[in-house]
């Protein structure tokens, strides 16, 4: 026994024990890939932010004789929409929009797909039962008719199209962090902690959270791309964005009439959304590779 | 016990009953699980412990050994309230759990060690953090609770000072069942059930998980529950040992005559088959033929009659209980061991009354 009580006498503390986020945090900065993306939405993130402070034109100020300028036209370095709207300044601000309504939906359902999941996964039983059940009833229409049903229902604007999207997302998510949920929640260390006698939310807070996250999460940057689209395809029903609001996906399909005379100019709001979902993609990829610390 | 350190470890749960009360004491205890036969089938039940009834002295090392599935790990998580279960009784030391003791105060007084060393830790913390956790959850202040977690890598063998900050991932198998045992040890358990704790690892670290648990049984005056399908494990570190055949148990005693004397015919078998380490002595004949039986339709009368080279019409009839074959606590389920029971190699009722 002394000679084991004397290797705890040795030395003060030597090793800092490091949090577990500040690992990952410390991980996610030495991956390019993950720091490329990470500069590329912040750009695009600032530049919607600061769009009236950028010197930029008039978005809505339309002119019949300019319309479909070439990209790299004098004056207009992105070139002009079907109406002659400059399209640089167009694709500033519609970004304003666009994230929130690509990105907020996700955030919403994010938080309460992830309540839901959590606790159908760790209580199980009859309530998995319940709340299971009733996501199934929502995978039963395909995502965009739901969207589209729901919107339709509560009635045009930005604000119904945004709780349409949270609802279409939500069962997708729960369903997800329920599995997850379930796998960790057999394991070991959580009885171990029930055996420490940890009630169910300290379990959850500690033991679970930092196990199950990573997973949802990768899977909710996912849907961001997704959100998007759909979006769009609300805007472009008449059911989200109206015109001449700028917005990345009611862009894409007004210009759809042009793509064949201008198709480089048409395509702009295309490649926003295709810049910004595969930046979150990219980088969610990134962070599940730094949360997972084994390697 | 903390030595010159300064680090306080928590105090055992007070001992109530003096060293004469078992500490615990275990009467009837049964987990049926149901299982569904297809949508319209009936419902069926694993009857996974049945009726097992046992008691461990203070201070006392108790092996369970079985094959697998005969119940040794739910027998155990039961044990641990991890799992209610369908009927029986759980005493710790004299006091009931739920009424004079409370289900908060037996974590202070039970923990467990599990098989697997790298599922039973949470891969996102570190093993400081692993250790700590139960201390704080028992209102210990955090950095009490990491103070006393440095302690008790050094008591197990680790020096905090490599260790501490570490993830599960990064030490081995054998190193992090020590941290597992010192998680155990956190909370002061005055019982630890080590269920298959030394299973998963070699020879040579399993010696040496062994010797550490003699010493820390010896200087915090534990008292262990060791549940293994390893026989000479068993019989190295325990006192006395249960054995279990699908969901009861079939011989109890102290562990040198069980291993000495075997009565029961199953335990005589599962003896038998240990490998020898003897070339020249090789175990030719299988000891016992076929499978377990499904323990969802467990045999009726003695579950082993199935398998048994003795078995008689009689053994199918009614289970036989547990009969007591001597002074020192040795029984057995088995109509060969019950005097006068009417199978044709049971003792005299005269020769074996008294037993």
């Amino acid at each position: 026994m002394s000679a084991m009580t004397e290797i705890a006498l040795q030395a003060p503390p030597a090793t800092k024990a490091r949090g577990y986020w500040a690992t990952v945090g410390r991980r996610i900065l030495r991956d390019k890939v993950s720091m490329v993306c990470a500069v590329v939405l912040i750009a695009i993130f600032l530049s919607a932010i600061c769009a009236p402070w950028l010197g930029l034109a008039d978005p809505y100020q339309g002119s019949m004789i300019r319309r479909l300028r070439h990209i790299g036209t004098a004056g207009y370095p992105l070139g002009t929409d079907e109406l002659g709207r400059d399209m640089l300044a167009r694709l500033i601000y519609g970004g304003r929009l666009s994230l929130i309504i690509g990105i907020l939906p996700v955030i919403l359902a994010f938080v309460i797909g992830t309540s839901f999941g959590l606790i159908a996964g760790y209580v199980g039983g009859k309530v998995n039962t319940a709340i299971m059940r009733t996501i199934d009833v929502f995978y039963a229409f395909p995502s965009v008719l739901l969207a589209i049903a729901i919107s339709g229902a509560l009635g045009a604007g930005i604000v119904n199209s945004i709780v349409s999207l949270t609802i279409v997302f939500i069962p997708q998510i729960t369903r997800v962090s329920e599995s997850v949920t379930t796998s960790v929640r057999n394991m070991d260390f959580v009885e171990a902690a029930r055996a420490s006698g940890a009630g169910p939310f300290t379990i959850m807070r500690v033991h679970m959270l930092g196990n199950v996250l990573g997973p949802i999460f990768v899977y909710a940057t996912g849907l961001i791309s997704v959100s998007m689209i759909l979006a769009a395809g609300l805007s472009f029903l008449g059911l989200g964005t109206k015109p001449p609001e700028p917005e990345w996906g009611l862009m894409l399909n007004t210009l759809r009439t042009a793509i064949y005379v201008n198709p480089w100019v048409a395509a702009l709001p295309g490649v926003m959304i295709f810049a910004v979902s595969i930046g979150f993609n990219l980088l969610s990829d990134g962070l599940r590779s730094a949360m997972d610390i084994r390697n | 016990m903390t030595g010159t350190s300064g680090v306080e470890l928590l105090k055992p749960i007070e001992d109530v009953g003096g060293a004469a009360q078992p500490l615990l004491q275990v009467t009837g205890l049964t987990k049926h699980f149901p299982v569904r036969g297809g949508l319209f089938g009936a419902r069926k039940t694993v009857r996974a412990v049945d009726d097992v009834s046992f008691s461990i002295a203070k201070g006392e090392t108790v092996g369970i050994v079985g094959e697998s599935g005969c119940g040794k790990s739910t027998t155990a998580r039961l044990l641990m309230h991890l799992m209610a279960r369908d009927a029986g009784e759980i005493i710790y030391d004299g006091r009931q759990i739920g009424r004079a003791l409370s289900l908060r105060e037996l974590r202070r007084g039970m923990q467990m060690v599990f098989q697997d060393s790298y599922a039973s830790l949470n891969p996102r913390l570190t093993i400081e953090e692993s250790i700590a956790f139960g201390p704080k959850v028992h209102g210990i202040a955090d950095s009490a609770s990491r103070a006393l977690a440095r302690e008790l890598l050094g008591k197990v063998g680790l020096r905090p000072e490599n260790f501490a900050g570490r993830y599960p991932h990064e030490i081995s198998g054998g190193q992090r069942q020590r941290v597992n045992i010192a998680r155990a040890l956190a909370l002061s358990p005055r019982l630890v059930i080590l269920d298959e704790a030394v299973s998963a690892l070699d020879k040579s670290v399993e010696a040496q998980v062994l010797n550490l648990l003699a010493d820390l049984k010896r200087e915090f005056g534990l008292t262990y529950l060791f549940i293994s399908h390893d026989l000479n494990v068993v019989r190295y570190i325990s006192d006395r040992v249960l054995v279990m055949y699908l969901g009861e148990v079939v011989e109890l005693g102290p562990v040198d005559q069980v291993w000495d004397a075997p009565a029961h015919p199953y335990t005589r078998a599962l003896l038998a088959a240990m490998p020898s380490s003897d070339p020249d002595h090789r175990t030719e004949t299988p000891p016992i033929s076929g499978d377990p039986p499904n323990p969802i339709d467990p045999p009726a009368g003695c579950r082993f009659h199935t398998r048994c080279p003795f078995a008689e019409p009689l053994c199918a009839g009614a289970t036989p209980k547990l009969t007591a074959l001597d002074k020192m606590g040795h029984q057995a389920a088995c109509y060969m061991a019950i005097p006068g029971s009417g199978h044709s190699r049971a003792p005299q009722q005269e020769g074996g009354k008294n037993a």
